[in-house]
């Protein structure tokens, strides 16, 4: 009688490992010694060798189905031997036709395109518990799987099936090893124990619990503090909706039930019928051989078949016949009886027979509608199945897949057996398993059908990969003097220039107004020349709405060109939501944010820059002001970027001297950032290189002169090849620290940009204390770049170290002659006040994105040193490369 | 179904408010309170909160409350919650 091992199993806990003498100690401490050792061998197979004897052993398997078959059913006096036979055919071939073409061994799976490669590493030692309802064929699965994946295994199987599985394993071990397996790869414990399970759990040199059992034994593994597979207990409904193939249905859960005499935990529990094709249903099963119990039957089942103690089912009726259970119960049936079906009104343990039945017992339940039918089945699964199978007969896909939502199963089998259906590869294509993952519901780990990948490590060897870049600009740019002219060939009906009052006033629009095709009717929208706020933008959507723009011109600084931006693309994009655009982001390619892309472009954006600084004309950037809250709304994607600029030097001939020095500083900067960047590229080098060649052979000139059309052309056009370079390359920590600073004390942009310049060279030239993590670049490279710069400029020097500082001193002696102060503290800002904000403008420089893309990472203490060089000033203290 | 029972239907743009009220009304109810959920579709904290509530005040009361129209999904959330035993449930 095995009640007691069973109670004993559902509350089983590892016991003292003390309780062993110390001879069985050295007898399990052999069997471990002896599987490490044929692990550790095994690690040299290749995978041709491996298959070589999976092949051997499922031969073998198959001719020896049989003879297991009888020897399980002889010993457990559970099932069916003939279904024991298929079971143990299932557990070879259908298994083997998974696993044959499988790589288990060395590279298992190469992924080009991903740079990656994954790698099986075997376990090692595995500690494998069968049970009494599937003996053999669990066992030969198991065998399969660790040759396959070249582990070893210690077996415990259930000690009422002892016999029959260690034959299994001594079959399955000889051929393995006759084929070249290494000795001691499948041991089995002779009489296993309560103690032996639990001392070979927590054995160190055991790397995994493959522990196929009832739900003590699973939960001993996973008490154990090792990696373990287990699988838990079924109580699988089944909704046989109105839809169902009646006939199809009604063999399939039959032929699932009476299957080894119900002994696979799959199957069908408790039928939860229509209430349209109750009768009709009942009736087909009694055709087919199912007694329909009536009431006092029903009584007498309940009293019999489950324990009335535990509420579970009684293990004397595990695996027994329809006919023999009927006869111990006293109940009168036909001889060839092959299911007993005994209705139920309700779930729990006021209705005994809802729960699971391993035993060709069947509960059914009338529901009288499909909400009912899907909690009854809901109860059934969470009375002790979660997680493990649940079955639907239905032509009806809604309701299949709300069947599928709201049961808690692994395995949701449609219109088949319950029990092969969940095994796989006979009815479905589930991986084909004797050992079901019920997830967390059944307190396992995984819900998949255990497999061969359940039996490895799989290792990712991950290379570099070279990620793609890019280059994006607008598709058109027109430049050089009465480059304007251009706008002749741009067709529109409708045109909106955005400008501001200066520009109006010094007659610029109307020279644009000039080039434009004479059908195109013109309205100019005035803003003001500062950062554009919100009540700006929205004037500017209405005004582009109620002329139907077609083609939107801004002519103006970088302000006005931002404005245009954002005006289009709330023009375009009416629900586009700005503070929701501007969230921050690390990666533009990864970002969560989705700027509306897709939308039909009505307007073309065509910008005409009046400095020689921003670049605006062709970034992808818009700064907006939110005067309200008082904060900057950054907005950067590909999808501002202008489609036309126009860079025409006749619009800046009229800059001031400080503009002019302001805006051509911005420009350096942004070429110098962008080329020592860490997403530089030879795309963007090319341009920075360039900008930075320009400016410093032009700027003095177009400061000095500024009626010199060559140099305000040259200067122009580095403006906007600078952007050209920083819109792909982003810039650096120079702008994280000029915009705090420069908002903070009300200090323009390229000045505030010129105050940090040459120590912030120093600084990105010298070894970092921390590098940046860069995926684009190889290398720290900052400062031979900056020294590749001294070369283009011909500054002379030798060594990279000379040429650094020749650059720096090359661009102090530009910002001197461009006027600027040499320090922070020369602008008239105290050493006390400057104190008090450096907190707050290190914190605020932090947090801007800008640095990110630094070829050094600085640190806020660094960042700190850099605000109090500035303060200082160059000249104060000599400032070296590379100290 | 209870002769004298009350039928209380559930709005779903007020679940919690109306669940509260349910729970008043069981102090004078005699007999079984239905509660029809047909037009809800899902549920919130606040209404879960409110169906523990109305689960202790029907227990002591020792009255019954008897869920009409539940769909699967609330269902769901309230076997996971354990409160279906509190509640019988009807179409």
């Amino acid at each position: 009688m095995i009640v007691t091992e069973q109670t004993q199993e559902r509350v089983q806990i590892p016991l003292p490992v003390e309780l062993l003498s110390a001879e069985r100690t050295a007898y399990l401490e052999g069997l471990v010694s002896r599987a490490r050792n044929a692990a550790a061998l095994f690690t040299q197979f290749n995978q041709a060798e491996v298959d070589r004897i999976v092949k051997a052993m499922v031969m073998v398997g198959l001719e020896q189905a049989q003879h297991l078959a009888r020897l399980a059913v002889e010993e457990t006096r559970l099932g069916v031997m003939e279904d024991k036979v298929i079971k143990n055919m299932v557990a070879c071939e259908f298994v083997y036709d998974y696993v044959k073409d499988k790589r288990t061994v060395g590279v298992i799976r190469e992924i080009p395109e991903r740079n990656l490669i994954e790698i099986a590493e075997p376990i090692g030692v595995l500690f494998s518990l069968t049970p009494i309802t599937n003996p053999t064929s669990t066992v030969l699965f198991k065998c399969i799987m660790a040759i396959k994946t070249r582990n070893a295994v210690i077996f415990s199987p259930h000690p009422k099936a002892w016999h029959c599985c260690s034959e299994a394993v001594r079959i399955m071990y000889e051929t393995a090893v006759k084929h070249g397996a290494p000795e001691g790869v499948f041991t089995c414990i002779d009489s296993p124990t309560l103690q032996d399970n639990g001392y070979l759990m927590k054995h160190k040199d055991v790397g995994l619990i493959d522990a196929t059992g009832g739900p003590g034994v699973v939960k001993a593994a996973y008490s154990s503090g090792k990696p373990a597979l287990g699988v838990g207990a079924g109580n699988t409904p089944v909704y046989l909706e109105k839809t169902a193939d009646l006939n199809t249905a009604v063999v399939d859960i039959i032929v699932s039930k009476t299957f080894d005499n119900g002994t696979i935990c799959a199957s069908e529990q408790t039928i939860v019928i229509d209430d349209e094709i109750y009768e009709a249903a009942l009736k087909k099963f009694a055709e087919l051989g199912a007694h329909i119990c009536n009431d006092k039957e029903t009584k007498l089942l309940e009293h019999t078949v489950i324990d009335p103690e535990t509420g579970f089912m009684a293990p004397m009726a595990v695996g027994q016949k329809a006919s023999d259970i009927a006869r111990f119960t006293g109940m009168q049936v036909a001889p060839n009886t092959k299911l007993l079906i005994a209705p139920i009104q309700g779930v729990g343990r006021e209705h005994p027979l809802s729960v699971e039945k391993l035993f060709p017992v069947l509960s059914v339940y009338r529901a009288k509608s499909a909400a009912e039918a899907l909690r009854v089945c809901i109860d059934v699964n969470h009375a002790g199945g979660l997680g493990h199978t649940s079955v639907i007969f239905s032509r009806d896909e809604q309701i299949i897949r709300k069947f599928g939502e709201v049961l808690n199963t692994g395995r949701i089998i449609v219109n088949s057996p319950g029990s092969i259906g969940a095994l796989g590869a006979v009815y479905n294509d589930l991986v084909p398993t004797f050992s079901f993952g019920c997830g967390t519901g059944g307190g396992n780990s995984t819900t998949d059908n255990v497999n061969v990948f359940h039996y490895l490590n799989i290792k990712r060897l991950a290379r570099r990969t070279q990620t793609h870049m890019w280059f994006r600009v607008p598709n058109q740019i027109y430049f050089n003097m009465n480059a304007v002219e251009n706008l002749r060939q741009l067709p529109s009906l409708s045109t909106v220039i955005i400008t501001s009052p200066a520009l109006e006033q010094m007659g610029h629009v109307d020279k644009v107004r000039r080039h434009l095709c004479p059908k195109t009717k013109v309205h100019v929208q005035v803003i003001p020349d500062a950062e554009p706020e919100v009540k700006v933008i929205a004037q500017g959507v209405e005004a582009l709405n109620f002329y139907k723009a077609d083609q939107i011109i801004a002519l103006g600084g970088g302000s006005v060109i931002d404005a245009a931006k954002i005006m289009k693309l709330k023009y375009e994009a009416p629900e586009a939501d700005l503070e929701y655009l501007a969230a921050p982001f690390l990666d533009l390619r990864k970002r969560v944010v989705e700027y509306p892309t897709q939308k039909v472009s009505r307007s073309r954006l065509v910008a005409i820059s009046t400095t020689s600084g921003t670049g605006s004309e062709v970034t992808p950037f818009a700064v907006l002001t939110d005067k309200q809250s008082g904060r900057k709304v950054t907005l950067a994607d590909y999808s501002l970027t202008p489609d036309v600029a126009i860079v025409d030097p006749q619009f800046v001939m009229s800059m001031p001297k400080s503009l002019t020095a302001d805006t051509g500083i911005d420009c350096l900067t942004h070429a110098l950032e962008a080329g020592v960047s860490n997403y530089a590229s030879a795309y963007t080098d090319c341009n920075a290189m360039q900008a930075i060649r320009l400016v410093f052979k032009y700027l003095p000139v177009a400061y000095e002169h500024p009626g010199d059309e060559e140099a305000r052309c040259m200067m122009h056009n580095a403006a906007c090849i600078a952007a050209m370079a920083f819109s792909n390359a982003s810039v650096g920590v120079n702008h994280a620290l000029a915009h705090a600073f420069g908002a903070r004390f009300g200090v323009a942009h390229g000045r505030a940009n010129a105050l940090m310049l040459p120590h912030v060279i120093a600084y990105n030239a010298s070894v970092p204390s921390k590098f940046m993590p860069s995926p684009y670049t190889k290398g720290y490279v900052a400062h031979k770049k900056y020294a590749t710069i001294a070369d283009l400029l011909d500054l002379g020097g030798h060594t990279t170290e000379e040429k650094v500082a020749k650059l720096i001193g090359a661009t102090e002696k530009l910002l001197d002659q461009l006027g600027f102060p040499k320090s922070i503290a020369e602008l008239g800002i105290s050493k006390e006040e400057f104190e008090r904000a450096v907190p707050d403008l290190v914190s605020i420089a932090f947090d801007d994105p800008s640095w990110r893309s630094n070829p050094r990472m600085p640190l806020m203490a660094e960042m700190v040193e850099l605000f109090w060089k500035a303060y200082y000033g160059r000249g104060t203290e000599k400032t070296s490369a590379l100290s | 179904m209870a002769i004298n029972a009350m039928t209380l239907n559930i709005d779903e743009t007020r679940i919690h408010a109306a669940l509260l009220e349910a729970g008043e009304k069981l102090e004078t109810a005699e007999g079984q309170v239905v509660l029809d959920l047909s037009s809800v579709s899902r549920i919130d904290s606040r209404a879960l909160m409110a169906f523990e509530e109305l689960a202790r005040i029907a227990s002591a009361k020792k009255a019954k409350v008897a869920l009409r129209g539940v769909s699967i999904d609330v269902y769901k959330v309230l076997k996971l919650v354990k409160l279906t035993r509190r509640f019988s449930f009807v179409n």
